[in-house]
């Protein structure tokens, strides 16, 4: 096992592998590429949020032969998206279900005529009621999505939550509410296709999980796999919101192609984009928590619900994480949880970074503060005395076999943050001042990769081969778009192999090439995918060393030199495994119980917030945040990760809002949809813990989503702390803390304060 | 029907580059399809995320936001003249060792915005920092990363002008 | 990119009287674009209306900075950076270098005007209020000649204003009397930086033993465009900086204050932060001592 040991490559912060090619303009992004004869694409959309299309008219005022025309018509295979469930259609048939689904696909060489050309599409609607929020969805009056409008749920139970409510000293209850937030990735979404008889159709986009993409145009092609080829381009930012809406702008692309016989470039401008992609989820969560005389929970009886949209996508599986993370790091012996994603015709919701963790984990963060509020304890207190603790068993049973130092975290996160004597002061000067300031804390945990089964099922297969001229390749499909997938992951090869940094790269992000290692979500990348790397390797090493030859290469030019007897002798030098579960994983899907994940990180965030009284703005001051996250295979690039997720996080919780009119956007612009500029985020604070993790790529666990779980309620619990005002729904915009401040200055002061 | 356009002349990175298209095209696009120097992008159209950023007779500009026309006669520089010869510019050096690009798509608007900001103030605030950076949107960083790289060209560049102060005594 | 760029002509004749010329000779036909950074961004979303377009970029007798004993005057064509660099306007003038730093990002000042900042007339323009409160005068020029208007009279409307059809904003104009004046001014946008005001605050007042000589309040977001506060001037003026003055002026800005709700945010809102704006500067206006 090598996380004992000292490392050369793995621990260091080695530059970026694709690094020079940012910095000096070279990387290719999709709309970088100019294909020979290529058109562009666009998409007509639907403008209401449910109705019957009665008839597709184009106005006699275009010269529509010079256009390629695609509708549901045109599909030579399925007209599905394939995703868990495949109910969403790639082209819109009889009905549309959400503003902005797409209808009618058009293309042409100049972009001027296809701009003009999408106004003169004509959509005739039979409008339908439709149904845009959680509430009506569960009035069930109007039926969005087969019988119930549910397109999920989950039932999470242990102990017996109904007679824990007559033993217990306090009973609290708290619903709380996260609002859509949008990815705002710096690329748009942008995809090229290709298409011919003989070859089929490659693809070429910005994407997270090339699979996912393959897999759909085949279906929608009726295509066999080699004849479907996905190449990821260099991807300006994804944070979930590439995983799986690249495929349907594949098929449109693809469609196109087909039709038009050119290569088509479909790149959505920001205005598109913003308004027709995914988001996260919404959610309202309804907590209803015992605790005994003491302040230990006995009983958590929870309540989740989530805004899934018009289709499926991801509803599932988010709300998944959403009830797995619902508990908090906390014990408690009697839980229920009870977990519904909802259908309504609102945009398909999807993937973003953590996942339904954040929407979880800010209710429960929040709630621990008001109980601890309404019992009268220190929240920090109240933490305290419910952590897990190594050999406890979490809300599925799951025994903590590797140590959980929470305490120690929360220790540490209060001396950085001098958490005491700064509230001591503001207490002091908020007294008197107009500016009011608070800290608040988070304590939370997060699963990394796939839950319960979900790793075996995916069957990852990955793995390393040495070229001709030297290099090493990593084989993977897993992407880069940001995270550091290239760095990290040539890291644990070249460390493992004995080699240096610049000897091994990737081999191309390209479904021809690469094997199927799972998709690039849920902090998996370094902790399952890279432990695959670190297996293949040494497995290499191994066929190398009983090849007959002198035995195990010591230097590097021996490794080569074996690697050149390997090849001659068996044609090719490659080595490959497949996922591995670690032993006595238990989980069973029916009754939510087991190990849900095979590791945690662990968390405890810090927020300072000032709460100006005068324009009733709060900002975050600074923000420190501890986490113990196995081993951090590149300093660098892991503070990275943590400051961009708290960044998103505290957009999250006061800055970001999509506004919907009617089922659309309203604020589909960058100018009215804000995410916090370089004057608007705080100093971050970042420390790592590190108890390496025995089935992780040299210890390491994942952290690509952890930080964007406890900003927003660590910000929301120091606005409570700065002003004794207790907001329990974000985005909390100025305008929502001046509903409230507002109301309580006219109540003290009617005149002057 | 492209006679009727204006022939356009500016200097990009140095060399004089003439074109031939509508006076109302966004210089962005001049760049990038014209010119084929993609390095500049487009990420909002609107002005909003700095990502299209070049420097226009020595002014930071959104690319997007500039006529053709308007350019006449002007001194571009983008992200593909930062380096000379080869050799990295400092900022270019600073955020590949600090990490200031992940996804890299804000980083050749980030870069001119840092290149400007340095040139005029070699040795910045961190309050002066953020004010030469609010206009480039970066969403995979949080912006730490990019004011150590900052801090770092400022620092390495004041050392290396010392040291040429040094050797030329 | 929604705008179609083949439909619009663009030209630049290059001087002043030229353009004016032009104005003259098509009046209405043509559209100014001074540094565009307005109507490029209509441009993009597709809404351009104005197909031809006369450049203003780069004429350099409108992008000038006078500074002579009386006062100053500023070309229409002056960009914001150019404000925030001229030490003599920031120091005399404070209040429109601060505004000038708060509009959009670096790369927006470097090209936005003065001028084009005014006749976009937008009810949230960020150098109104600090013009309004400067008794700033706007000088507008055609072949005919060129007229004064007081700052405070050039809007009429929303997105309205009295340029006739073959007139240019050719200048600002500030009188140098406000050293001894307290100088107020804050922007509340979405964010710190790149935000569209919700309400932004400029106020000059003169105070003298406590009582209030004179006092200037310009605002914008409270009407349908960049406006004086009249009435909340007539209720402190000449009175003593008190708490009965402070919520006299608070009464009469709630009553004068006209915003609406939009997509940034609501009427209660931008009326209620404006009426703390106005106590603010009227607690920092009473105090003895330095200021700004």
């Amino acid at each position: 096992m090598s996380t004992a040991a000292k490392t050369r490559i793995v621990g260091a912060s080695v530059p970026r592998k694709e690094g020079v090619d940012k910095l000096v303009g070279r990387a290719v992004y999709v709309d970088d590429i100019e294909r020979d004869g290529m058109w562009h694409g666009t998409t007509v959309r639907s403008t209401i949020p449910r109705g019957r299309i009665k008839s597709i008219t184009y106005d006699p005022g275009i010269d529509w032969s010079e256009f390629a025309i695609v509708t549901a018509a045109d599909v030579p295979g399925k007209n599905h998206i394939q995703l868990i469930v495949a109910d969403q259609p790639c082209l819109a048939e009889a009905q549309v279900n959400h503003c902005d689904e797409p209808i009618v696909l058009l293309a042409h060489p100049d972009k001027h005529k296809l701009r003009e050309a999408v106004g003169a599409v004509h959509i005739d609607y039979e409008p339908l009621s439709a149904v845009l929020s959680i509430e009506e969805s569960e009035r069930q009056e109007i039926m969005v999505l087969g019988e119930s409008n549910i397109i999920k749920e989950f039932t999470l139970e242990n102990g017996n939550v109904d007679e824990a409510w007559v033993q217990a000293a306090h009973i609290v209850e708290g619903e709380y509410r996260t609002g859509a937030q949008e990815h705002l990735y710096i690329e748009t979404n942008g995809m090229i296709a290709e298409w011919s008889a003989a070859e089929g159709l490659t693809v070429w986009g910005s994407l997270q999980c090339p699979f996912y993409v393959h897999k759909t145009l085949k279906s929608v092609f009726d295509l066999p796999d080699e004849k479907v080829r996905v190449i990821q381009t260099e991807t300006g930012g994804a944070f979930g919101g590439k995983e799986d809406y690249p495929s349907t702008l594949a098929a449109h692309a693809g469609l196109l192609a087909m039709k038009s016989g050119h290569p088509v470039k479909m790149v959505y401008d920001r205005m598109e984009d913003l308004a027709a992609t995914t988001k996260r989820h919404p959610s309202r969560v309804r907590h209803r928590t015992a605790l005994d005389k003491d302040g230990r929970l006995l009983a958590m009886e929870i309540d989740l619900a989530t805004d899934g949209g018009a289709y499926s996508t991801l509803s599932a599986t988010v709300l998944s994480r959403a009830t797995l993370h619902s508990c908090g790091p906390y014990v408690c012996p009697n839980i229920r949880v009870r977990a519904r994603a909802w259908a309504t015709n609102m945009v398909p919701y999807g993937a973003f970074r953590g996942f339904g963790a954040p929407q979880a984990i800010f209710a429960m963060e929040r709630h621990m503060d008001e109980i601890a509020a309404t019992i009268g304890m220190d929240p920090v207190e109240l933490r305290r005395r419910n952590f897990l603790h190594q050999g406890d068993q979490n809300a599925t049973e799951q025994l903590m076999r590797e140590p959980v130092i929470l305490n120690q975290l929360l220790d540490r996160a209060l001396a950085e943050s001098d958490y005491y004597s700064r509230r001591e002061r503001f207490a002091r000067e908020n007294a008197t001042g107009h500016v009011k300031r608070g800290l608040g804390i988070a304590a939370f945990y997060h699963g990394s990769g796939f839950t319960g089964s979900g790793e075996l099922y995916l069957n990852s297969l990955a793995g390393v081969e040495v070229t001709k001229d030297n290099k090493v390749r990593v084989m993977v499909s897993n992407t880069e778009f940001g995270q550091g997938t290239n760095t990290i992951l040539t890291q644990i090869a070249a460390e493992t192999l004995g080699l240096a940094f610049s000897d091994v790269e990737m081999a191309p992000p390209d479904t021809a090439v690469i094997p199927n290692s799972g998709p690039t979500v849920a902090s998996r990348t370094s902790m399952v995918v890279g432990r695959l790397i670190e297996r293949a390797s040494l497995q290499l090493l191994e066929m190398l060393c009983n090849d007959g030859g002198p035995g195990a290469p010591a230097t590097r030019e021996q490794f080569f030199a074996a690697c050149n007897r390997y090849r001659d002798a068996h044609g090719e030098v490659r080595s490959l495994c497949r996922y591995e579960a670690p032993p006595g994983i238990y989980w069973d899907d029916k009754t939510y119980h087991g190990e849900a994940y095979g590791a945690y990180a662990w968390a405890i965030y810090v927020a300072q917030v000032a709460v100006d009284t005068r324009d009733y703005s709060a900002e975050v001051e600074e923000f420190w945040t501890v986490q113990e996250v196995g081993r951090v295979l590149h300093p660098v690039l892991a503070k990275g990760q943590i400051e961009g997720g708290v960044a998103q996080g505290i957009g999250y919780a006061l800055y970001e809002k999509v506004v919907c009119q009617d089922g659309r956007m309203a604020n589909n612009q960058m100018t009215n949809y804000i995410m916090p500029t370089a004057q608007d985020v705080p100093p971050i604070h970042v420390i790592f813990e590190e108890i390496p993790f025995k089935y992780g790529a040299y210890g390491a666990k994942g952290i690509g989503e952890l930080p964007h779980d406890g900003p927003a309620p660590a910000i929301l619990n120091a606005i409570r702390d700065a002003t004794g005002v207790s907001f329990k729904s974000i985005p909390l915009l100025p305008e929502d803390i001046f509903a409230v401040l507002a109301t309580r200055e006219l109540a003290e002061e009617p005149a002057i304060r | 029907m492209s006679e009727s356009w204006p022939a356009i002349t500016m200097q990009v990175n140095g060399e004089n580059r003439t074109v031939r298209v509508p006076p109302m095209k966004r210089l962005l696009d001049v760049l990038r399809e014209d010119l084929h120097l993609t390095g500049a992008k487009e990420g909002c159209g609107e002005g909003e995320c700095g990502s299209c950023s070049v420097r226009m007779d020595g002014e930071l500009v959104n690319s997007c936001l500039v006529p053709a026309l308007q350019a006449e006669g002007a001194e571009i520089q983008t992200v593909e003249g930062l380096a000379s010869n080869g050799v990295l510019h400092p900022l270019q050096e600073s955020f590949l060792a600090c990490g200031g690009a992940q996804c890299g798509i804000c980083t050749p608007g980030m870069l001119m915005a840092a290149a400007q900001l340095i040139e005029r103030n070699p040795h910045p605030s961190m309050e002066e920092i953020r004010e030469g950076l609010a206009g480039n949107l970066c969403r995979c960083t949080g912006f730490m990363r990019i004011f150590e790289s900052v801090l770092e060209a400022a620092t390495q560049t004041g050392k290396s002008q010392a040291e040429q102060a040094h050797h030329a005594r | 990119m929604r705008g179609n760029c083949e439909a619009h002509e663009l030209i630049a004749p290059g001087s002043l009287p030229a353009v004016l010329e032009l104005l003259a000779a098509e009046p209405g036909v043509w559209t100014p674009i001074a540094g565009g950074t307005e109507i490029m961004v209509a441009h993009a979303a597709g809404r351009l209306i104005a197909s031809k377009l006369v450049s203003l970029w780069g004429i350099r007798d409108l992008r000038f900075i006078e500074m002579a004993d009386q006062g100053v005057a500023i070309g229409a064509g002056t960009t914001f950076i150019d404000l925030r660099r001229h030490a003599g306007l920031c120091e005399s003038w404070p209040l429109l270098a601060r505004a000038a730093s708060w509009i959009g990002s670096i790369a927006n000042q470097s090209r936005a005007t003065l001028g084009g900042n005014l006749v976009n007339g937008s009810p949230a323009a960020d150098s109104s209020p600090a013009l309004l409160v400067y008794d700033a005068e706007i000088e507008l020029i055609s072949v005919r000649g060129s007229r004064r208007v007081p700052y405070r009279a050039f809007h009429t409307g929303y997105k309205r204003n009295v340029l006739e059809k073959d007139e240019l904003v050719y200048a600002l104009h500030m009188p140098r009397r406000f050293s001894e004046h307290r100088q107020y001014l804050r922007k509340v946008g979405t964010r710190r930086a790149m935000a569209i005001s919700k309400v932004a605050l400029a106020g000059t007042a003169l105070v003298k033993h406590g009582t209030i000589h004179e006092i200037r309040l310009g605002a914008a977001s409270l009407a349908a465009f960049p406006t004086r506060l009249y009435e909340t001037e007539k209720a402190v003026l000449g009175k003593p900086v008190t708490r009965e003055t402070i919520a006299a002026a608070r009464e009469a800005l709630l009553a004068e204050a006209a915003p609406i709700d939009d997509i940034r945010s609501t009427a209660e809102y931008r009326k209620r932060v404006a009426a703390n704006l106005v106590e603010e500067f009227l607690l920092e206006a009473g105090r003895e001592g330095p200021q700004l």
